[in-house]
């Protein structure tokens, strides 16, 4: 990818031609991603919505894929800069596979890597729209962290992106053990995601919960949620005020 | 043909003259003042006999907290309360105006107030005011009709619910109540709810702290707990104590109680508080 900049401008970002030579605004794009530490391993769990602007365009986007051996990537934000993320990595994983020497990239070098990238594009002001959370185990030891798109990285018992922070965030800040089971962390991660389904407007109720262990990455069929909307006040709002809204 | 124009009577509503200089000033670089905003967390539920709501205490003026310990719970009627979040002085001032209304109303038809009498006082008031009134609020109570939660927001919209959050935590509040709401709940499980939906707020959220207040009504009556929770004590005393250098010397101690001083007349009735 080539972007030229006029040397002689000091306005070089602000013509119109760089401004085609680099992303303003996302176009597709992916709502949170809620990411948790367990017992064994990592659970990460995402919906399957991409969003075009304020229409439901895709309903079987994976936001969740697989790093080599060790780790785990989901994304929020744009799509097709996730895409172009996961060609990275897969140039990434293959001359690391190339060496042949029984070594293997694990999370926290992805993740590196990642902050690299996102922090990079983001002093050349041509970020890739998107909020990064990588899991992975490796070695026995569990790890999971987030980078942002201008390159704020951190790693944390459980992450959330964009609206998952402000609604997800506080449940598991005070429900979060580290000796979460299997049952118990998807049951949680459920907790959140239906949270979520009621009040982001973006997101959809057919998501996918992805485990990382040990053993290796496995990501669930799409599933729903079930939700309740028998509350007796939902039936008639303005009894006793018949006439008012 | 008279050359002087004819006097126009002043049309009602919101005059936005101001409006367009406050514009012109910004432009030119003038930076608009402050205000004292609330930026809150307020919750209102309703469980089995009546309402709960909740509120915390923090008060902010931009990046600094102004008041720790203000109450956002205001009271309407001796059944119904209101939680104000947004600028202090609009949630105080709408809050204050309808609650005398609402009194007057009282004298005048003999009987309670009821929850939709306030909430169509308050829409109407702040929808005339397109908004500049930047008052969110969380109204419950009990009348004759039973339990009744709305929250207005500061264009004059309303939504009859039966959990509700505003503010800057609404959204950490929120999560609480979606997870774990239920109907028929009683009035500990209730008040215990609400005070996870504002502890959620106030460490989750950069604009809410402090305490927890509560408010419950029911058909009996109502019960204001001001401060029912404190998780956010002052924890560091210093032992010794300060000691003040000594300044000026005492030279006599001599009290003389004003009472003597002062000769009080009775005149007229007091004022009724």
């Amino acid at each position: 990818m080539t972007f030229t900049i006029p040397i002689d401008n000091g306005d070089a970002l602000k013509n119109a031609e760089a401004d085609s030579q680099r992303t303003l605004y996302p176009y597709v794009t992916g709502t949170s991603i809620v990411a948790i530490k367990y017992k064994d391993g990592v659970l990460m769990a995402s919906d399957m919505g991409g969003s075009y602007g304020s229409t439901l365009r895709y309903k079987n986007i994976e936001r969740m894929q697989a790093i080599g051996k060790h780790s785990l990537l989901g994304a929020s934000g744009e799509i097709s800069d996730f895409q172009e993320i996961l060609r990275y990595l897969d140039e990434l994983v293959l001359n690391d596979n190339m060496w042949d020497d029984g070594n293997s990239l694990g999370p926290k070098e992805v993740h590196n890597y990642l902050t690299r990238v996102m922090y990079n594009r983001r002093n050349k002001f041509n970020p890739l729209w998107n909020t990064l959370v990588l899991g992975g185990v490796k070695n026995g030891e569990s790890y999971l962290g987030m980078v942002s798109m201008i390159g704020v990285s951190f790693e944390d018992n459980h992450v959330a992106t964009g609206f998952g922070n402000h609604l997800a965030r506080p449940i598991l800040r005070d429900e979060w053990r580290a000796d979460l089971s299997f049952e118990e962390g998807v049951k949680l991660l459920e907790k959140c995601m239906r949270v979520l389904l009621y009040r982001d407007r973006s997101a959809i109720n057919k998501l996918q919960i992805a485990k990382i262990t040990e053993e290796g990455v496995t990501v669930s069929q799409p599933y729903s949620l079930k939700t309740f909307w028998e509350f007796s006040a939902f039936h008639n709002p303005t009894a006793g005020a018949q006439g008012s809204w | 043909m008279s050359q002087s124009a004819v006097e126009v009577p002043p049309k009602g509503g919101f005059s936005f003259d101001l409006c367009k200089r406050n514009d012109m000033l910004i432009q030119k670089g003038l930076k608009a003042p402050s205000f004292l905003k609330t930026g809150t967390t307020i919750v209102g539920l309703i469980f089995k006999d009546g309402v709960i709501l909740g509120a915390d205490t923090r008060a902010t003026e931009g990046p600094i907290v102004a008041d720790k310990n203000c109450e956002k719970i205001h009271y309407m009627a001796p059944n119904i309360y209101c939680c104000g979040a947004g600028t202090a002085a609009d949630t105080e001032a709408v809050t204050d105006m309808v609650s005398s209304q609402l009194r007057l109303h009282r004298y005048q038809t003999g009987r309670d107030s009821r929850v939709i009498t306030a909430l169509t006082l308050l829409k109407k008031h702040l929808f005339s005011y397109q908004g500049q009134v930047s008052a969110a609020l969380v109204l419950g109570g009990v009348d004759i009709t039973g339990p009744h939660l709305h929250t207005i927001y500061p264009h004059g919209s309303t939504d009859t619910l039966p959990f509700a959050t505003m503010g800057s935590g609404s959204l950490a509040a929120m999560s609480v109540f979606e997870a774990k709401y239920k109907e028929g709940l009683t009035r500990e499980e209730g008040v215990k709810l609400v005070a996870e939906a504002i502890c959620s707020g106030i460490f989750n959220d950069l604009g809410s702290g402090s305490n927890v207040d509560i408010c419950v009504i029911t058909k009996e009556g109502k019960e204001y707990l001001r401060n029912y929770m404190e998780p956010n004590p002052r924890t560091y005393v210093s032992s010794k104590g300060y000691s003040f250098t000594k300044k000026t010397e005492v030279l006599l101690t001599k009290i003389t109680p004003l009472m003597e001083r002062v000769q009080i007349t009775e005149v007229g009735e007091d004022m009724e508080e």
